[in-house]
């Protein structure tokens, strides 16, 4: 692990990068780029696992499970989002960015920092169920396929965090 | 050759697999690149400080639509053919203001947690912990609130479709929209800077 972490890359040309690489899985694939299927599969076979008669006569399950003779972890987001993990270890490790650390403003704990991830966290999984997506699937996915959806959910996300921002403005300072 | 190659079957599902791999790779790679694994850089989209949010975001939806309206114009690929994520009005608008308010707690979602995650920034298991735990929840009380997910369903409903208007006229207004926002941002960024430069000259 090097000290000297080098300054991240413009915005810019990160978010053209992810452009490129999400028009190649139009053209490759047919299908967009995507972030919280990944962990409704891993939520829907772990269900599956411990309690195979509950998730068959859950429809949500049921619909990540297939005909069970197919392994969910073998989705196609499953290993989408394993690459990512892969991609952004590199990214850190090359670049000197690698830290074991929580990040949070001055104004909180590492404790209470780590609570507001998890209670966010719980948020953005309701929160991307019943819209059917997050800032991936929906947001980059949808928005350059024109959804209306997609462009409905991004803009009431923008509002909703917005909105939140200055309760927890403590949190970031 | 047409594309969408795999729609078309130029390769199998073994192959498709292994590009899920290698695109996620490049995904997770910009995201890291472009500081996406920080949450306290993240998290300054929502006090106006660091925007970058927002202009990775336009940038990476300029990129791929004009490049899917370019292969299309020239014959190169079946736009028909590429997965247009469903509209469900009412679940979007509502699941998308439940989703915001939790990234600014959380102050990551959920792609940018698993890079903060690999980087060994605590707060991305934390996150990645708590999107299970909401991803469980909304399991057990979909058998409540499936019926409203489900309903206000549009199917594969775009832009121009609702708005009337062609496919390059959206695609041109949505270019000069993120053209404006990214001027706008650097604007903003400015602004924030200044007091703070301030600041340290008094200190």
């Amino acid at each position: 692990m090097s000290n000297k972490a080098a300054p991240y890359a413009s915005p810019y040309l990160a978010g053209v990068g992810i452009g490129v690489v999400l028009l190649l899985a139009f053209v490759l694939m047919g299908r967009g780029l995507g972030a919280s299927g990944a962990f409704s599969s891993v939520v829907a076979a772990a269900v599956n696992t411990t309690a195979p008669t509950h998730a068959a006569g859950n429809a949500f399950y049921a619909g990540y499970l297939s005909d069970g003779a197919t392994n969910p972890l073998k989705d196609w987001l499953v290993l989408e989002i394993i690459g990512v993990l892969i991609g952004g270890l590199a990214s850190g490790l090359l670049a000197g960015r690698m830290r074991w650390t929580t990040e949070r403003g001055i104004g909180i704990t590492d404790r209470r920092r780590l609570v507001n991830a998890f209670v966010g966290g719980t948020a953005m999984g309701v929160g991307a169920k019943l819209a059917r997506g997050c800032t991936s699937g929906l947001g980059l996915t949808g928005g350059a396929t024109l959804s209306v959806g997609s462009w409905l959910f991004i803009i009431a996300a923008f509002v909703g965090a917005y909105a939140a921002a200055p309760l927890v403005r403590r949190a970031w300072r | 050759m047409m594309a969408p190659l795999y729609e078309f079957g130029r390769f199998g599902d073994g192959t498709g697999l292994l590009i899920a791999v290698v695109l996620g790779i490049a995904f997770g790679w910009f995201l890291e690149q472009g500081g996406m694994g920080n949450a306290r850089k993240l998290a300054g989209q929502f006090y106006f400080t660091d925007l970058s949010v927002l202009k990775l975001m336009f940038s990476a939806i300029v990129t791929a639509m004009l490049g899917l309206f370019w292969l299309s114009w020239a014959g190169l690929l079946d736009l028909s053919r590429v997965y247009v994520p469903e509209t469900f009005i009412a679940p979007q608008l509502v699941g998308g203001l439940v989703f915001g308010v939790g990234f600014a707690t959380g102050g990551l979602c959920p792609g940018t947690s698993c890079v903060a995650a690999a980087t060994g920034r605590k707060d991305g298991l934390a996150l990645i912990a708590g999107m299970f735990a909401g991803v469980f929840l909304f399991g057990e009380i979909f058998p409540a609130v499936g019926h409203f997910a489900d309903s206000t369903a549009r199917g594969a409903w775009t832009l121009p479709q609702a708005l009337g208007l062609s496919y390059g006229t959206v695609v041109g207004v949505i270019v000069a929209v993120a053209l404006g926002a990214f001027a706008g941002a650097e604007w903003l960024e400015r602004r924030a800077e200044r007091p703070a430069r301030r600041m340290k000259i008094a200190a």
